[in-house]
C-alpha cells in the first residue's frame, strides 16, 4: 500500500497552532465522554420512569410511555438530532426560537438532551421487560407487607430489575458512547469529529482514523470493565 | 409561528422518495442479504473448536461492535481506493465511489450482528439434533444446512427482522458521505429552499411509518413463529 505513515504527525500543531493533534484527538475523546455521561444519566432516569409507566396497572399512563417509545425508537438518531438543532427552534415562539438558535454550544446540549432521550426510549422497554420477568409474588408480597405500590416499585421491582438487565444495559452504555459520533453532524467536536479535522488538516487519514479506533476501543474496555464491577457487587441481589 | 411552505413537499416528493427512499431500501436489503450470508460463516466459524478459525471470526466481530459505524463509514471510505489498488496491482489508489463503499460497509458491520444473533439462534438448539444427524451418518454441512441452521432461523427470524429495521434506520448516517438516501434527498432540498422544518419533519413522517410498520409486522411474524416446544 503506497501510503506514507508518518506517526510523527501527532506531535505538529494543528491549524490554529494552539495544541498538536494528539492533544486534539484527546479534547475530542473527553467530549465524547462528557457528551456520552450526560446523556446516560438522562436516559436511565428517563428510561426507567417511562419502563415503570408502561408496566403500572394504569391504561392512561401505559398508553403515554408506548407512545414515547415508538416515536423515539421508529426515528433515526440523525434525524432527531436534527429535529432538536434545526427544527425545534423554528417551532417556538420567536424569541425562544432566537435565545435557543444563539445558544453557545448549542450543539452539546441537543446532542446530551437528543441522545438521552433517545436512548431512554430503549432503556424503558429493558426495564419494562425487566421487570415483567419478575414474578408477580414480588409484587404481591409487598403489597400484602402494607407497602404502597409506588413503594413496591422503588425497593422491590426497579432495583431486581436493574440488576437482571445489568447486560443489556452495559451493551446500551456502550452504545451511547458509540452513539456521540452521530452527533458530529451537528458540529459537536468529539472523538471522530475531531479525527476527521484532523484527517482534513493533515491528509494523514490512516494515522488519524487509527488513534480514533484505538480510543474508542479503550473507552470499550473502561465501560465493561466498570459494568463486571457492577455485576460482582450487586451478584448477591440476582 | 412562521410561514411554512409545505408545498416544498409535495414538489420534491418524486426525488426524495424515488431516489432518497429508493437508495436507503436497496442498501438496506442489499446490506441485510450480504450481511447475513457473511453473519452465517461469521457464526459458523466462531463455533469452531479450532482456535485459528474461531479467533479471527471473534476478533472481526468484537471489533465491528465496539467502533462508532461512522467512524466505520469514513474508515472503510478512505481504505478502500488502497484496498483496490493492492488487490488489482493499479498504479494509483483506484476512485471507488461513496456508494460502493457505502454498501461495502454496510455489508461488512452488519454482519458483525447477523453473526452474533445468528450464533445465539445456534445456542438454542439442542446439542441432541447434532448428535442425531451424526449418528445418522450426514456430513458437517448437511448437518448444519439441513438440520442445524433452518432450525435456528426459524428461531431467530423476528431478530434478524428487528436487525433489518435498525439497520434502515442506521443507514440515514450515509448523510456523512454526501449520498442521496432518504434523509440525504430530504436535506439537500431543505438546503437548496431553505426549507428545513418542512422537509425534515417529512422525512421524519416516511422514517417513522416505515418503521412502526414493520416492526408491527415483526411483532405478528412473532406470534406466528413461536414454535411450542
Amino acid at each position: 500500500m503506497n501510503y506514507d505513515w508518518r506517526w510523527s504527525v501527532f506531535l505538529q500543531p494543528t491549524l490554529g497552532g494552539a495544541m498538536n493533534y494528539a492533544e486534539l484527538l484527546l479534547r475530542g475523546a473527553g467530549i465524547t465522554v462528557v457528551t456520552a455521561v450526560l446523556a446516560w444519566l438522562i436516559a436511565l432516569s428517563l428510561g426507567t420512569l417511562i419502563g415503570v409507566l408502561r408496566t403500572v396497572p394504569v391504561r392512561s399512563l401505559n398508553a403515554i410511555a408506548r407512545s414515547y417509545v415508538e416515536i423515539f425508537r421508529n426515528i433515526p438518531l440523525l434525524l432527531q438530532l436534527f429535529l432538536w438543532y434545526f427544527v425545534l427552534p423554528e417551532l417556538l415562539p420567536e424569541s425562544a426560537g432566537n435565545w435557543l438558535k444563539a445558544l453557545p454550544h448549542g450543539s452539546f446540549y441537543v446532542a446530551f438532551i437528543g441522545l438521552g432521550f433517545y436512548t431512554a426510549s430503549r432503556v424503558a422497554e429493558q426495564i419494562r421487560s425487566g421487570i415483567q420477568s419478575l414474578p408477580k409474588g414480588q409484587t404481591n408480597a409487598g403489597l400484602a407487607l402494607g407497602m404502597s405500590l409506588p413503594q413496591v416499585y422503588r425497593h422491590v421491582l426497579v432495583p431486581r430489575a436493574y440488576v437482571t438487565m445489568l447486560p443489556t444495559l452495559t451493551s446500551e452504555g456502550l452504545a451511547i458512547m458509540k452513539n456521540t459520533s452521530v452527533a458530529l453532524t451537528i458540529g459537536l467536536a468529539e472523538l471522530t469529529a475531531q479525527a476527521r479535522a484532523m484527517q482534513e488538516y493533515s491528509f494523514h487519514v490512516f494515522e488519524a482514523f487509527s488513534a480514533a479506533t484505538v480510543m474508542y476501543f479503550a473507552l470499550n474496555v473502561v465501560i465493561v470493565q466498570f459494568a463486571r464491577l457492577i455485576e460482582r457487587r450487586t451478584a448477591h441481589l440476582a | 409561528m412562521n410561514d411554512f411552505d409545505w408545498d416544498v413537499v409535495t414538489r420534491s416528493l418524486g426525488f426524495v422518495l424515488l431516489d432518497g427512499l429508493g437508495f436507503t431500501v436497496v442498501l438496506t436489503l442489499t446490506a441485510t442479504v450480504g450481511g447475513i450470508l457473511l453473519g452465517i460463516v461469521l457464526a459458523l466459524m466462531r463455533q469452531s473448536k479450532r482456535f485459528y478459525i474461531s479467533k479471527p471470526a471473534q476478533i472481526y466481530i468484537d471489533v465491528a461492535r465496539a467502533l462508532p459505524l461512522i467512524l466505520v463509514i469514513f474508515w472503510i471510505y478512505f481504505l478502500l481506493p488502497y484496498l483496490a489498488q493492492w488487490v488489482i496491482g493499479s498504479p494509483r489508489p483506484v476512485a471507488v465511489g461513496a456508494r460502493t463503499s457505502a454498501f461495502v460497509t454496510f455489508t461488512l458491520f452488519e454482519a458483525a450482528y447477523f453473526a452474533e444473533i445468528i450464533r445465539s439462534g445456534m445456542r438454542g438448539i439442542r446439542k441432541g439434533q447434532y448428535d442425531a444427524g451424526y449418528s445418522l451418518g450426514l456430513t458437517y454441512p448437511q448437518v448444519m444446512g439441513s438440520v442445524v441452521l433452518p432450525q435456528a432461523f426459524r428461531n431467530i427470524l423476528p431478530v434478524l427482522a428487528t436487525q433489518m429495521i435498525i439497520m434502515f434506520q442506521d443507514s440515514s448516517l450515509v448523510y456523512v458521505l454526501s449520498l442521496t438516501d432518504l434523509l440525504g434527498a430530504a436535506s439537500k432540498v431543505a438546503q437548496r429552499d431553505g426549507r428545513l422544518v418542512e422537509m425534515y419533519l417529512f422525512a421524519t413522517l416516511i422514517y417513522f411509518s416505515i418503521s412502526f410498520a414493520a416492526s408491527q409486522l415483526v411483532q405478528r411474524l412473532q406470534a406466528r413463529v413461536a414454535t411450542p416446544r
